[in-house]
This record gives structure tokens, sequence and C-alpha cells, in this order.
């Protein structure tokens, strides 16, 4: 028990190799033994969003991902989101209408909003609720948070 | 809207991005569990099963001995910090009470109370050791409700609680007793004012406990340094209470300990009061390494500072033609295991919003086996406006008078004196309910089937407390601000601009960060909507000291008295219209005199108090008892607001946390005292999906008090809301609540019930 | 978390093999996010996970004569996204759009929320609504089972230690039939169900009588329920108020629910007899081809 394995898997576009349990989540990689601690832990049961990753192109929350799972698959955690060449829009568009007050639900949003982003590229505003209602935040009251991607939404448009 | 003529602000009022914002929007921001450190370990604490009992033995011999345990403490590894109260910046606590609260003694008082905590190789490891610590307990029965603990014959929590009498002449009393505090305030004569009014309200209301929900945990990674000196990476709302309560409870004197605040997922008055601090600190000792502590949701829930459920009971008396004559409050609220419930300001906010000749309240903080409560945004206030607005819709209602217009005619204003004794500065009550009454929203047609609006004010006094900053010239013409206010929620970049605007450069010109207990003046917690009033006055303090240099020094270059020199929009004008700017005087300080530095402090300031009007339409399905929110509107006098982004953020989620605590919020407790649902499955905050948007008015009477009539705005937004949606319930459908919070089984039964009594 | 061991099982036999070995102490995992909670607090220990995502029999999705194969692995957001259950497993794509939010979506798998065996589970009353069979593998024999008879009590079914879900089939649905899954929640989502209900109902050419129906009942019983009787009730009845009201009665008295923190007993029932006719109401729209609103939570 308690042996570990060599996971190879490509985070952001770069290949990293990384050990683990099989009892470690995917969430406790990240952070733990790869260093990507914008990927946040609220409640390690799924239910607050705030350690989702994009996972073979799929939004999901990687307290319920065992980092073994992850062999060979590809992710984007928040630090892969914009570039050295500037902010995405996602990111520009937060900071603009002031989309986050303590910040720490808000890598997760990011993620989920630009993985809803790709999925439906015009959503309405009920369907963008419903697209994060599995990611909570606590300081903002939403309202912010679902204008910032809708004008997002508006500045990817035009970026076309 | 403002209501006086606004100066020509060219900074306060705009909408500058934040300084930190781009490390949070790209995940560089670092939070307390990101704190990494060589050779580090991974703590865990082992928590009581019940939620009262006797510690008869611990046996920690098994835990140590598993292979990668470093260290494991019990309170045996604690000093007797002694019997005193410390003060904590929102509320105080018995030294000894804390110390026990941090890790149980002889008993245990709530479920989930720590016993133990281990430190390991990784958390893991920690975990496994908890499962071989082998505690024996003597279970006791449960106290849970709070009108059991306050009886004669309750089985008592604390052998060391007598009751103390608050606003009486009776000081303390010498009996054991549940009951810790009692407050008692009147004005006028009560009798008198009940008589003469035409019409007379009572009505008992419960509400269930409710917390904070910060998405991120509680944490705390402490090292001892070989010189001796400890160093507390945690996420906190106060780096100096937590180096204070630290230093108290161990016995460290305060010179040996740095604090040093990371960012903060979220605090709403629950990161004040230490958990994991003291037992990191603790087993670094033991272990000689650096520990980590992070809290799992559970824990959280069950073993923080929630607020307190509470029961009440408040009656009114009105004239027939709608003025208020005499109030009367009885509160009592659950302080949880120790005492320490913030009844007292509950007791204060109650009537505060109203001018009633005649009242009495009377408080109770009381003792029972749920975790020992915590301040939560504007804490006593939420829990009494739901009572006091409520009875206040139901007599305008009852004299078929627009509820706007009654709260207005009975409207607390600058000279009234609240029932607790002090008298109202300049405050802005009215201007709220004015706003929403002339609001779109309150002005919309609402007419579908079991539609409803309802309305709600709200008050919070704000505290002043002490701040220090220290402002430092660059060469480049920026200016580095240093502050002790971690920042919760954007006032980092609020203080930027005072500080701006005071010295009329751009927001962007001034570099603010949140320093650690070594790097800046004494300053108090982030709460009580207190950082962008106190705060903000020690940087306009130091703002005014940098002024001054300046001109000193031009006066020196242009070699004339420092009168002849002017400071005027970020210029220095000398005689014969010589002209520097601030950054040219910046880049010539060196060879002018050396550095150019201030610091600030506020420490006598009070805030005048804020209040909040809200409006609110629901749709009520009658036949399951969900209530959805169509509208709302939330309408608050902010003084002056800084940057409107952030007092609308402060507003919307004050909003959107009042409405989880009105529809679906509660500690959901079995009669063995186990909350049954620590989890965010079960205790259900709204996500995004659950509320519409929250549109703002923003009410601007300037506070006296502060340079730039600033008012704390971060708290009062809370306490309409309950009470908002239970009146507009009762304008949909016709039905009064009177519990909180007001899911659909507790509305469908009394939907059913008022259907049978009409039958 | 306790600890375990992880193995990916690329074939069927693969994972047949790995759990006969090691049975009692093993659990197959699909998209985990039930299993890993109920490992993490002790609700469960294996002593090893075999991951069957990877399984092709467990990924299936085709519709042909047989009806519809859905593997058991397959993850929800590959239903609810697919025109063609859309449609025609209306119910089934209803479950898998509101179950745990989309990141949830992602993994799970409706296999999983059967196996998982949860009284409250969204998935398994459409599955049962719809007529699913369970389709298990053996080292020994395979066999099939009614998706009704499937869960035997809270967190438990008729799946022996060495067997697996390999697929759930369903049954070609008939013209002028529809079927549609809604619960009951305090919010708007992320709730567990306080009571759900799938039915599908089966119409005559004019949409106005009932030709056939069936009516699941999830988070009232142990287990969740077929209410037969409610369901026969309407065969042969005209499509009104009445029929629809008498259905929900019966369907009242089929359940049997607790009072747990979730809700009481009384308002359970109470809104079984609610939803009944709310969810048979727009099955019978869909059955007739309307067009029809619905919010899921609201």
């Amino acid at each position: 028990m308690a042996k570990e394995r060599v996971v190879t898997t490509t985070i952001n576009g770069k290949e990293v190799e990384f050990q683990c349990q099989s009892r470690q989540t995917l969430l406790e990689s990240l952070r733990d033994q790869l260093g990507l601690t914008g990927t946040k832990e609220g409640c390690s049961n799924g239910n607050c969003g705030a350690c989702t990753v994009i996972m073979n192109g799929r939004p999901v929350v990687s307290c319920l991902v065992l980092a073994m799972e992850a062999s060979y698959a590809e992710l984007r955690t928040i630090e892969g989101i914009g570039s050295e060449a500037g902010l995405d829009e996602l990111q520009q568009c937060f900071l603009e209408g002031a989309a986050l007050q303590c910040g720490v639900c808000t890598p997760g949003f990011i993620v989920q909003a630009d993985a809803l982003l790709k999925e439906n590229p015009d959503p309405t505003e009920e369907e963008i609720r419903f697209y994060l209602a599995g990611n909570l935040c606590r300081c903002t009251g939403y309202d912010k948070i679902v204008r910032a991607v809708q004008a997002a939404a508006q500045a990817r448009k035009v970026s076309k | 809207m403002s209501t006086v003529e606004k100066p020509a602000y060219k900074v306060i009022g705009t909408r500058p991005i934040r300084h930190d914002g781009e490390d949070k929007v790209t995940g560089a921001a670092k939070y307390g569990g990101d704190v990494q450190l060589e050779g580090m370990l991974y703590a865990a604490i082992l928590r009581s099963p019940h939620a009262h009992a006797k510690i008869t033995r611990i046996d920690t011999t098994q835990a140590e001995a598993l292979p990668g345990v470093r260290a494991v403490m019990t309170s045996a590894n604690m000093p007797d910090p002694g019997d005193r109260m410390v003060d904590l910046g929102e509320g105080t606590i018995n030294l000894r009470h804390l110390s026990e609260r941090v890790l149980a003694r002889a008993k245990v008082l709530f479920k989930g109370h720590p016993v133990a905590a281990v430190a390991a190789d990784s958390i893991h490891i920690a975990e496994e050791a908890l499962e071989l610590i082998n505690v024996q307990y003597e279970a006791l029965p449960a106290v849970l409700d709070v009108r059991e603990a306050m009886r004669q014959d309750a089985l008592i929590l604390n052998d060391d609680v007598r009751t103390e009498e608050v606003g009486t002449q009776d000081g303390v009393a010498d009996k054991p007793t549940n009951v810790a505090k009692r407050f008692l305030f009147e004005k006028g004569d009560p009798k008198k004012g009940f008589a003469e009014a035409e019409l007379v309200v009572e009505r008992e209301f419960e509400t269930a406990t409710v917390h904070q929900g910060y998405i991120e945990p509680h944490n705390a990674t402490a090292q001892w340094h070989e010189n001796g000196q400890l160093t507390v990476w945690t996420s906190t709302q106060g780096a100096f209470t937590v180096r204070q309560q630290i230093g108290e409870l161990l016995g460290i004197p305060l010179d040996k300990i740095k604090v040093i605040p990371m960012e903060i997922g979220g605090g709403f008055g629950g990161k004040i009061a230490v958990y994991l601090q003291p037992l990191a600190t603790e087993l670094s000792r033991m272990s000689g390494r650096p520990v980590q502590l992070v809290m799992d949701r559970a824990a959280i829930f069950e073993a923080t500072g929630p607020t307190p459920g509470s029961y009440m009971r408040v009656k009114l008396g009105a004239t027939r033609d709608g003025r208020l004559l005499a109030g009367d409050a009885y509160v009592a609220f659950e302080a949880g295991a120790y005492p320490g419930s913030p009844v007292g300001a509950g007791c204060m906010c109650v009537f505060a919003c109203y001018d009633i000749p005649h009242a009495r309240i009377e408080g109770f903080d009381v003792c029972v086996n749920k975790p020992r409560t915590s301040a939560y945004r504007a804490p006593g206030s939420t829990q009494v406006a739901f009572a006091v607005e409520t009875i206040v819709d139901e007599i305008a209602r009852q004299l078929e008078m627009d509820p706007a217009d009654f709260r207005l005619q009975n409207a607390a204003r600058e000279g009234t004196r609240r029932v607790d004794g002090p008298v109202f500065d300049r405050i802005g009550m009215i201007e709220t309910v004015e706003a929403i009454k002339a609001s779109d929203h309150y002005q919309s047609p609402l007419d579908g089937p079991n539609q409803g609006r309802g309305i709600a004010t709200g008050f919070w006094f704000n505290a002043g407390l002490r701040s220090a900053v220290t402002a430092t010239v660059n060469p480049d013409g920026t200016v580095s601000l240093v502050e002790g206010s971690t920042d919760i929620g954007g006032t980092r970049t609020s203080l930027a601009m005072q500080l701006a605007e005071a010295l009329n450069i751009t927001a962007e010109q001034v570099a603010p960060s949140v320093a650690d207990t070594d790097g800046v003046g004494l300053t108090d917690v982030t709460g009580g909507s207190r950082v962008t009033f106190a705060t903000g006055i020690a940087v306009v303090d130091a703002a005014a000291k940098i002024r001054q240099q300046m001109v000193d020094r031009a006066a020196k270059i242009w070699e004339c008295d420092a009168d002849s020199v002017s400071y005027e929009d970020g210029q220095l004008v000398g005689p014969d219209q010589q002209r520097l700017s601030f950054k040219e005087m910046a880049q010539r300080m060196a060879e002018m005199g050396g550095p150019i530095i201030a610091n600030g402090i506020c420490t006598e300031a009070k805030q005048a108090g804020a209040y909040a009007t809200h409006c609110v339409d629901v749709e009520v399905d009658p036949e399951t008892g969900k209530v959805q929110i169509l509208r709302y509107t939330a309408a608050q006098d902010v003084g002056t607001a800084i940057h409107p982004s952030y007092v609308e953020g402060q507003m919307q989620g004050g909003v959107v946390q009042g409405i989880g605590w009105a529809l679906n919020e509660e500690y959901y407790y079995d009669d063995q005292g186990q909350m049954r649902n620590p989890t965010f499955l079960d205790y259900r905050m709204p996500t995004s999906y659950d509320v519409p948007m929250i549109d703002t008015i923003i009410v601007e009477v300037p506070d006296p008090n502060h340079p730039y009539g600033v008012r704390g705005v971060g708290e009062v937004p809370i306490c309409p809301p309950p009470a908002a949606v239970a009146n507009a319930i009762h304008d949909a459908i016709g039905v009064r609540m009177h519990r909180l919070p007001m899911s659909p089984p507790r509305l469908m039964a009394e939907i059913l019930r008022c259907r049978g009594n009409k039958d | 978390m306790r600890d375990f061991d992880y193995e990916m099982a690329t074939t069927l036999e693969e994972a047949l093999v790995l759990m006969s070995m090691h049975e009692p102490d093993i659990r197959p995992m699909a998209g985990g996010t039930d299993l890993i909670d109920h490992v993490r607090n002790g609700h469960l220990s294996p002593e090893r996970l075999i991951d069957v995502k990877r399984i092709r029999e467990l990924n299936v999705l085709e519709l042909d004569d047989e009806g519809l194969h859905l593997g058991a692995a397959v993850p929800c957001y590959k239903i609810h996204g697919h025109a063609e259950i859309v449609s025609r497993y209306s119910a089934l794509a209803d479950s898998c759009h509101i179950i745990g939010g989309i990141q949830i979506q992602s993994r799970a798998s409706v296999g999983g929320n059967i196996c998982n065996s949860g009284p409250a589970a969204d998935a398994t009353p459409s599955v049962i609504a719809l007529d699913g069979v369970c389709v298990i593998a053996a080292p020994q024999f395979d066999r099939e089972v009614a998706s009704a008879d499937f869960c035997t009590g809270p967190g438990q079914n008729v799946l022996e230690p060495d067997e697996l879900l390999v697929e759930i089939r369903f049954p070609p649905q008939p013209p002028h039939s529809g079927s549609h899954y809604r619960r009951f929640i305090p919010r708007n989502e992320m709730d567990i169900a306080v009571v759900g209900v799938g039915a599908s109902v089966q119409l005559d050419e004019s949409g106005q009588t009932f030709l056939a129906a069936r009516i699941a009942l999830g988070a009232v019983g142990p287990t969740p329920l077929l209410a037969s009787e409610a369901a026969e009730l309407l065969v042969g009845q005209p499509v009104n108020d009445e029929t629809l009201s008498l259905a929900a009665e019966a369907a009242r008295r089929v359940a049997s629910p607790i009072t747990d923190m979730r809700g009481t007993a009384e308002y359970r029932t109470h809104l079984v007899g609610v939803l009944t006719q709310r969810v048979l109401r727009h099955a019978v729209a869909r059955a007739r081809g309307e067009a029809i609103e619905y919010q899921p939570g609201h």
C-alpha cells in the first residue's frame, strides 16, 4: 500500500511527469506536487467548483478526479488561460467589470466560463447562470460575474 | 444619488482596475493554503464526536509511533492562559475559553470540538494517525435550544459562567448558568407608550444558525526560526489580532511573532478569532519543522464560528395615523459553547431604524452545545431586522399605509436618540427609503399570480478602531502605500484611490501593499466595515504630511518661505508662478533632503452609521412552497463611494448572502447535537442560478467624520433581505413567516395550515 | 484518504478477472464522482478501484432496432448532448442535464448513478420509467435485470461482488410517446432530490388517450419505486385533469418517504402528488409533439 506511481500527462500544453499515490486527487497533485496553486480547494466533494480544471476538453472538479486518472490526459488549469502575450478576454472582463472580491473562486469561474463560451459562444443570461451553478461565490452575489461573462462573449466575437 | 453637492473628485468615484487584480485572475495570487516551505509537515485535528462530554482519557502513544508522524499534541501541551478577557476587534472572548475552544481540556462542548492534533509527513499519514488516538469520553446530554438553556434547571455547559448584567445596576450574579450576559436598555415609559397605542402587534421569531460560507478554508502555516522567532502565514482578517491571540494563548512575547497575512478567500467576520494558528505553532515547535494546517469543509461548519440562532419576541405599538409610540424586544441569542454572541449589538440595532419615544430591549447571551459563534457581517443586526421589519410591514398593512411612507414617517434621523443611548449623527435612513420609493422597481407594476413585493430597512453602526499606514514617495513619482488592513474585497485599491485623490495623482501611481505585523503600525481587523473609513483616514493623514514635506522641499528649491508655496492639483506652485509637478519633485528628492515618507494613523474616529433599504419581488409556488427571486433592488447610504464597482459588489454580495439566510441556509441538528448537513450540498447557499441580477442604488449622505464622507459599506447589505423576502412572500400569498429559513417545507406547512384555518 | 490500489482495465475480460480476484474489497469506478467521495469520508473502504472508463462495451452509445444501448460508463454530458436521445428518451436527457452540475456531468454516468443506488438518484427514475434493462457481465453467466428491480436498498443493488454493469438497454420508443424527469429541490440546481418523478407515456394518434404509461418515483423510499398502479390507472383513459389527479393520488399511496434534513415525510408525500401531475403533463406534451418550456429546478 501507499506505493507511488509516475504519471505522465500534459498540462497547459506541456508534457509533465509527477509521482503520486492512488489516493491522491488531481487537485492535490496539481497544488502540492506541481506547484500549480492557482486551482483552489474549497470543499473537497465537488460542491463548490473552486477546483475546476479542463480535462480532455471538459470542465471537471479536480477534487473528484484521482491523480492517476490524469495519465496521458490533456489538462488545462487557470495558469494556462491567457499567455505571455496578455490576458484572455475573460480575465480582462473580470478585471474591468470588478467581477471578483476576495478572488478565491475566480480561477474556477474563469476556467468554467471558458468552457461555456467554447461550447456556447453566445449564451443567454439563463444559460450562463445554469452553466456556472456548480461554482459557488460568496462575495459577489454573481451579478458582476455574469456580466463579465457576457462582456467576454461579446469581446470574443469581435476579436474573431 | 448624492444628497449634498459633491466635490469634483478626480479619482474618487472612478473605477480603476484593482492593483492585485491580475494576480487574482491568473491564479498567481497566493492564499494561505498555497504556502509551501521546505520540509513542511501537514497537520490534522482529531475532533469530538459528541456535542457534550467529559474527556476522561486521551492516549496518543499509538499515533506517535506511526511512521511519518512528527508531533502529536493535546491540551496538555498548551499553557493555561488564565481567566481574562481579550478584545478581538469585533467581539471579545475570555482567554481561557478561547484556549479551550482551540483545544479542549476537560470537556468537549460541541461536536467537532478539537481534542488533539497531529503533524506528519503527509496529510494522509496525519489522518491515519488520528484514528490511532484513543480518547475516552463520558457523554452528557446536549443542550441545544436557547430557551431550554436559559431555564433554571438547565444542564450547565461552563461552570465558570455567571450572568453579567449590562445596562442595569445589577452587576454579576453568582450562580453557574448558561446565560452569560443580560442586556437591558430602556427609553421613556414603555407601559405608557403601549397604553396609548391604538394598534399593538407582538410576534415571536426563531432564526436558525447560519454560517458565513467563505469559500476558502481556514489555514495556518507556522515556522520557528533558529533565532527563536516565529513566523505564521495565515489567511486572516487581522494579522495583529492573530499575533496577539497566539502570544496570549501560548505565552509567547509579541516581539517574537511575525504574522504574514496571505490573500484571504472571504471572511465576513469568521476569520478573526484563531482556530489553527496556535496548533500549527506548537506542532512546529515540537517537531522542529514548519507545519501547515488547513481545515476541511465539515470542520469549518461544525467547529468555527457561525452566527447565532435566536429566539425573539418583539412588540410594536403605533397610532392609527402610523406613528410608532412604543417598542419592546426580547432577544435571546445562542452564543454556542462559550459566551460571546453579538446579542449586545443586536439589541442596539433592533429599533435603530426608527424614532420610537418609548422602548425596552432585553437581550441574553446564552451558551448551548453548538460551535461558539463569531461575527457574521453586521452581527446580530440581520436577526433583529427580520423581526422588526416583519412587524412594521404588518402594521403598515393593517393601517393601509404604503410601507415606505410608514418608514419615512418614523425614520431615525440626525438627533434621534437610540434606545441604548447614543444620539445619531448625520445618517441616511430617510434617503435610502426615498431612493427605493422613487426607484423604477418600486414604481413598476407586479401583478402575476403568486407574485409579491416586499421592502425592508437595516442598520449597522460601522466601526472606527485603529489603523496605521506608511507612504513612501519613489523617485519615479509613484508612491508605495504600506497598510495593515488585509484586503478581502478590494480595499487596497480604494485606499490607493484616497491617497491619489489627496495628492492629486492617479490611482495607478500608487502601489498599495498589505504588510505583515513587522512591517506596519498596529492596525485593527478588517471588519466592522471600517477599512475604507478608518484606514482611509490614516491614508489621508499620511497624504497631508507628504504634501507638507513636498512644500517644504519646494520652498528650499525656490529659496522662499514655505507659506509662499502651495500644493494645487498635484503641483507645487511657488512665487512668480514657478511650478514643479509631483513627479518632478519626486525626482529631485535625493538631492533635496532625502526620502519623502509619511506615516498616517487613525485612532479616534467613529462612524455615524449606515442604512440600507431593499426591495424584492418574489414568486411563490403555492403547491411546493418554493420561492423564486424575480427582481431585487438595494439602496444603501455609502457616504461617498470611493470605487463604485466595489461598493456595488459589497451590496450585491450581502444581498445574496441575505437571500440564502432567508430561504435555505440553516444548521440542521439532530437531537444528539450533530450537525447533519456540514457540506455545501446540504448547507444550501445560493448559486448563480438561484438569483437574478441585483440592482443597486448608491445613496450618498457624506459621513462628517471622514475627510471624503466615506461610510462603511460592507455589512449593512445583509440586514434587510430576510425581512424583505418575508414581506414579499406575504404580499404574494398572504402568508406571514416568523421563522428562518423560509425553506419550501416550512413555507408549504404554513400555506397548508392557513388553508386549513380558512376552511 | 484511506489507501487503495488503482488499476485501469482496458478490456471487459480484464475487468472481470480483476474483480473476481479481489472480491469483495474491489470496486469498479467510472466517473468516480460518488465513489471518490465515499472513500474520502470513510463510507466505503475498497482495497482496489478498477477504472472501467476505457472499456469499449461500457462506452457504447447507439440506437438501433433494439432501442438505445447506453454503456454504463458513458458520461452524462454525452447523453444530454445527443439529439436523438433528447427527442426520443427525453427523461434520460432531463436527468443527465441536472445531475450535480456541469462539472459532475463531464464524468458521472447513468450506470454509475444506478450502481451507487442512492434512494434519491436522479437517473434511476428515468431509467425505470423508460423501462431500461440492466445488462450485467459476470465471470460465469451474464444476466439481465429490469431496472425497476436493480436497486434493493440504500446503497444496495443486485450486483454480486464479481459482477459489472456493462450497459443499460432501452426499448425503442413507440410513436406518440414522450417522457420527462423532474425533481423538487430547495434551490434551483446542485441539490439532492427531495422528490424525483420520471414518467413515460404513450398516447393514441389523437393524443387524447393514454395507451401506456410508466411512472417511477425517487427519494420517497429505500429505492426508487415503480408506481405501477398509478400508471395502470391511466391506460385507456383520456388525458384530462381528473385522470392525472387520480394517477398522482395513486403515486402518493406508493410513496414511503422518511423525514430527514431534506424534507419531512408529509412534505415529500405531498410533493409526489404535485410533481407526478406536472411530470405527466410534460410527458404528454412531448408525446403530442408540443413545444414546451421547462426551466430545470424551477
